[in-house]
């Protein structure tokens, strides 16, 4: 068990309501991490082995074209998570994120919380009821972002 | 007997035809906020300065081209006369073509504007996005004059990009002031930007207020403003305490022709400032 990282998980926003002995489950897959202003946490493509329950600081998540360069489509901070990739096959990165900030993180190992949910769908279902508001909020903004209702209309 | 009433003219009459012609005003100083923004400064030809509500709106003119409404964007005291306009067709352009010293048309000040005196000792939330911040920063110029009738005041605003946020070194002010909370967010952005993407109605969900002491103005395109609604409500604010400043086409801007019918409402009349407890039905009609 992890008690110190119990004891974030069970203060952050994503974990609100969940009996101890589930956040204990989680946080034996879990560990402290901390990223410094600019620094990259993933990589477009690379394998999703973490999802990331940020405490502090801000993340930019970005995708690069060419002749374009990097643009970020969405900044996530404090009481957010990202990296839900970790939950479907194949499992890959599909953006990059990047620390705006000095950022403080708890860094769920996504293989040992795989294999916890496949064990126990209890588990597997608490974590799904609270992935799935994110993504249904998320492909919302980007229904949003992509109207673009600051352009003029001509 | 003749059968042709002759209509007398009443004194509302003449007041309505006063209203209808615009007075002679010139434009004192400009500002470039962004590519296709401008904001100018007018005053009166005759010197008779203007008294305005916070959200209220003029029609302003520029001769041989024609007539459009603009939300006044200065402080309420009459002393400056501020609009930001936004070139989207012709007399809009023609507006942001405007130097000091040039002569334009104005009638007004126009509508109902925002429920100020409502707010006072509430926690106020004001919600912008786009050109929406030009008729709310009457309202921060008022609660910033007046900064101890009010709570917790806090500004979120969303730009498309950040090039496109309005008064940028205002905002940076109020931000460093701590008279006011300050949230910022653009919709796209490149890496230089260090600041937060996404829409305005994330930052609802992150600020911090009393939902049972609020009072929240909204004004921005009308899907933003439906969203930010729906997520102030979201957040247990009453929706008659959540007002919107609606827009549509506006000519006589007295209650006159109906151009700006909304449901029941003449919005230069009745509005253009209402309720979400109001509007919120109307809404919900396609093409309304
Ligand atoms: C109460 C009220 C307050 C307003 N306050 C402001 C203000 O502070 N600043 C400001 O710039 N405008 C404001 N407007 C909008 C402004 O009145 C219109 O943009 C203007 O009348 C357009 O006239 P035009 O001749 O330039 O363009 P038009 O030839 O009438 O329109 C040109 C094109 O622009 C589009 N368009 C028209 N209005 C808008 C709009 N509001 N947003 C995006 N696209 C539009 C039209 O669909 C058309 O495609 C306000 C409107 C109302 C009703
Ligand atoms: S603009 Fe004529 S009734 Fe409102």
């Amino acid at each position: 068990m992890a008690p110190e990282q119990a004891s974030m998980l069970s203060q952050h926003a994503f974990f609100k309501g969940l009996a101890p002995e589930v956040i204990d489950l989680v946080a034996s897959c879990a560990q402290e991490i901390e990223f410094s202003a600019g620094q990259y946490i993933c990589h477009e493509d690379d394998q999703a082995d973490q999802f990331y329950v940020l405490l502090q600081g801000h993340v930019a998540l970005q995708i690069s074209s060419p002749g374009r360069g990097a643009r970020t489509f969405l900044t996530v901070g404090a009481g957010e998570v990202f990296g839900v990739n970790w939950l479907v096959a194949p499992y890959r990165w599909t953006y990059d994120a990047k620390a705006l900030d000095d950022t403080k993180a708890v860094v769920l190992n996504a293989v040992c919380l795989r294999h916890k949910c496949e064990a126990d769908h209890d588990l597997g279902f608490e974590l799904m009821k609270r992935v799935m508001p994110i993504l249904i909020e998320r492909l919302h903004i980007c229904r949003i972002q992509l109207l673009d209702l600051y352009l003029k209309q001509n | 007997m003749s059968i042709i009433a002759i209509h007398k003219c009443s004194p509302t009459d003449t007041l309505d035809m006063q209203q209808m012609v615009p007075k002679l005003a010139r434009v004192k100083s400009y500002f470039s906020d962004a590519p296709d923004v401008s904001t100018l400064e007018v005053e009166m030809a005759d010197g008779v300065p203007v008294n305005y509500a916070p959200g209220q709106f003029n029609m302003l003119t520029v001769f041989g081209v024609g007539e459009a409404a603009i939300s006044i964007s200065g402080a309420p005291n009459g002393a400056r006369l501020i609009h930001t306009i936004r070139d989207v067709g012709a007399v809009s352009h023609a507006l942001t073509r405007l130097k000091p010293g040039d002569l334009l048309g104005l009638r007004g000040p126009f509508g109902i504007g925002w429920p100020i005196r409502a707010a006072h000792s509430k926690d106020v939330l004001i919600v912008a996005g786009g050109l929406g911040l030009a008729p709310l920063r009457s309202v921060l110029y008022h609660i910033l004059a007046h900064r101890v009738k009010f709570g917790v005041v806090t500004l979120l605003y969303g730009a498309r990009q950040p090039e496109d946020i309005l008064y940028q070194s205002e905002i940076a002010y109020w931000r460093e002031s701590c008279e006011i909370n300050v949230a910022l967010t653009v919709d796209h952005a490149d890496v230089k930007w260090p600041g937060r993407v996404g829409v305005v109605t994330q930052l609802i969900d992150q600020a911090k207020f009393d939902p049972q002491n609020t009072l929240a103005m909204v004004c921005g395109p009308e899907v933003m403003m439906r969203f930010a609604a729906a997520a102030l409500v979201e957040r247990e604010i009453d929706a008659e305490n959540i007002f919107l400043s609606m827009e549509r086409n506006m000519k006589c801007a007295i209650g006159h022709c109906g151009h700006c019918q909304f449901g029941p409402n003449f919005l230069c009349r009745d509005g253009p400032v209402l309720s979400y407890e109001k509007l919120r039905p109307l809404l919900k009609v396609k093409e309304l």
